[in-house]
């Protein structure tokens, strides 16, 4: 049995449905992530297990009860928040011992695994700073040491590292890997950052509009997106429209228009001839995989076009072509630069033949 | 150019002069001349401390003084326990209708409070006038004060706050007692100040509502100056006065926030 379960939840504002019959479980140990653009709904479902926010329709259950009647006190439940919600007039070391406190702890007790979770998240020297004389990423530490001193089955935090910079955050994502796996508790993560999501993540929710669009691994989610607004969201990929020629057990068929006929991998879920032949679509690739080369080249790619350089983003460590295909389509191509020296092979205006090959890329049914 | 702007700017200086001049030299004048040694306060004779002597005999002015402080702090005690109570709730439930009841006392007109109350207490309650109907009349109009010092604090704190004290564990009292009270203390003690001064020098309303028996250091102070403003009525305006200061300092450096509330 999933240690939460989220059944068919619905929670509306007025007529605005933020959470719309969503339905998902989480394991123990897990590091699940509820990822998706602000107003998708992730927060309101944080809220709801953390009992701020009671569902409309729909059952939660922790260990298989139901936490509808338990008010946000009783859960066993820890919540970071965004802005960290510090105590500002008791000391780290007060602010960490609070839960404990409440939950009448013995004194000596309460001191001993204050002085452990002060170890814990390396604050042991600033036990006695009030939390304004602490840096952002010291807050955050002292939110996280208050969220497990008392180890709750599950820790519930709402974009965290939103309020830091690009390269503290780093190393709190590091930090926070390494945290859930030495404590074991369930962490339930909201992010509207796609990378960290699929940085930090065992497993991640994406939604849209207070629906769930898929739920999968980071890997499975950037390789094999289910839907449009899926692959669109989480990293780069470029998109063209497409149509079904033919579906079959190991491969698929597709036409694109003014391109002509290309070969991808078959489509999650269908069987042989489950997808009509003429079924539209789109059919998506991520810009690394597409291979460019000097024109005629590449041939020994099934699926293989002419275009030309229009654009061009070094980057550093790879430089981003975005090459204009015969048909219209722009498509964006990603060439690492790892061999030494080696800087833009192709410039602006160059004619180039650009490639995949039969089993990158997904279609994705309309 | 620069001249022009340094001119413009002593203009400033004179007029700023001038108005306060005018706000605090008849102040200083009545602090002066309760240390003149004559009966007159008409010319400056020599400095004497006998007009605070005669004072600390006046058997009336010291059972006015008792029963200013009396209600002033018994007032203030249940304002400070009422109004932090309707700042919470003027915070947590945002009711437009709530905010205006609470509000209202202190934007009318003292003298509409005074009237009001009289014929509310005589009429509908059959008080008998005295300490009780000052002390419920001063408690009505400040009120609101302490509750918008109040509430101002909590519409700067983060509301995060007090949802992660029920998340870690805490009943909504428990939040109430570790967490929101101390957090509004300085608030609270500074409305509680406020409402102390507005209390002891309070004068309409309080003549209104004070009947024959009871006498208050302003009525006092009224009933003296009908015949003539002698110099003890001097004394004791400098120790109200200073009384008065020193509370509002200590209330603004509590909270700085509270200045920004007196009338």
């Amino acid at each position: 049995m999933a240690l939460l379960e989220i059944k068919n939840v619905t929670r509306r504002f007025g007529d605005f449905a933020a959470v719309d019959n969503v339905s998902l479980s989480i394991e123990a140990g897990e590091f699940f992530t509820l990822l998706g653009p602000s107003g998708c709904g992730k927060t309101t479902i944080l809220r709801m297990i953390a009992g701020f926010y009671l569902p409309d329709s729909g059952q939660i259950l922790l260990d298989g009860k139901d936490l509808a009647d338990t008010p946000p006190e009783k859960r066993p439940v820890r919540t970071v928040f965004q802005s960290y919600a510090l105590f500002p007039h008791m000391t780290v070391a007060q602010n960490i011992a609070f839960p404990l406190k409440m939950a009448r702890c013995a004194p000596q007790d309460i001191q001993k695994r204050t002085r452990e979770t002060l170890e814990q998240v390396r604050l042991a020297d600033k036990a006695e700073h009030y939390p304004n004389e602490l840096s952002g990423g010291q807050q955050q530490r002292v939110a996280l040491g208050r969220a497990l001193v008392s180890h709750p089955r599950l820790l519930l935090l709402d974009e965290p590292l939103a309020a830091l910079d690009a390269k503290l955050r780093e190393e709190m994502q590091l930090e926070l890997i390494s945290l859930q796996r030495e404590v074991g508790v369930t962490f339930v993560f909201v992010t509207h950052a796609q990378d960290e999501a699929l940085a930090l993540s065992h497993r991640i929710a994406v939604m849209n509009r207070g629906r769930v669009e898929q739920v999968d691994e980071p890997s499975k989610l950037y390789g094999f997106p289910q839907s449009r607004f899926v692959a669109d969201f989480i990293g780069h990929i470029n998109m063209m429209d497409a149509q079904v020629i033919e579906a079959a057990h190991g491969h698929t068929r597709l036409a694109i228009p003014g391109l002509g006929e290309i070969t991808a991998p078959p489509v999650a879920g269908v069987t042989a001839g489950g997808l009509a032949s003429g079924a539209k679509g789109a059919f998506a690739i991520r810009p690394e995989q597409v291979r460019i080369g000097i024109h005629g080249e590449a041939a020994e790619l099934k699926n293989h076009f002419p275009g030309e350089v229009r654009n061009l983003l070094y980057r550093g460590d790879v430089t981003v072509y975005k090459v204009h295909l015969a048909n219209g389509l722009m498509v964006e191509a990603l060439l690492p630069n790892s061999a030494p020296g080696r800087a833009e092979i192709f410039e602006v205006g160059d004619t180039v033949s650009i490639g995949w090959r039969h089993d990158a890329g997904v279609f994705l049914h309309a | 150019m620069r001249k022009e702007a340094g001119r413009r700017g002593m203009g400033l200086w004179v007029a700023a002069l001038a108005v306060y001049a005018f706000l605090y030299l008849p102040l200083l004048i009545v602090v002066i001349y309760s240390f003149n040694d004559s009966r007159l306060n008409a010319e400056w004779v020599g400095f004497t401390w006998h007009w605070y002597d005669v004072l600390l005999h006046d058997e009336d002015m010291l059972a006015a003084a008792g029963n200013s402080l009396l209600i002033a702090l018994t007032s203030s005690l249940m304002t400070t326990i009422l109004g932090t109570m309707a700042g919470i709730a003027m915070h947590r439930y945002r009711l437009k209708a709530l905010t205006f009841m609470v509000m209202t006392p202190v934007a009318m007109p003292e003298i509409l409070l005074g009237v009001s109350l009289l014929l509310f207490f005589i009429q509908i309650l059959n008080l008998t006038l005295g300490m009780v109907s000052i002390i419920l009349a001063h408690i009505t109009f400040s009120i609101g004060f302490v509750a918008i010092v109040v509430r101002t604090s909590l519409a700067g704190m983060d509301e995060s706050i007090f949802e992660a004290a029920r998340d870690c564990g805490a009943s909504p009292w428990r939040t109430f007692r570790h967490i929101t009270f101390p957090l509004i203390l300085p608030s609270v003690v500074a409305g509680g100040l406020m409402a102390f001064t507005l209390s002891i020098d309070d004068f309409v309303i309080t003549f209104f509502t004070a009947g024959v028996g009871v006498s208050t250091l302003p009525l006092r102070i009224y009933s003296m100056i009908k015949i003539a403003v002698t110099p003890e009525v001097n004394a004791v305006s400098t120790l109200l006065m200073l009384l008065t200061l020193a509370l509002i300092v200590l209330a603004s450096r509590i909270a700085p926030s509270v200045l920004r509330f007196k009338t």
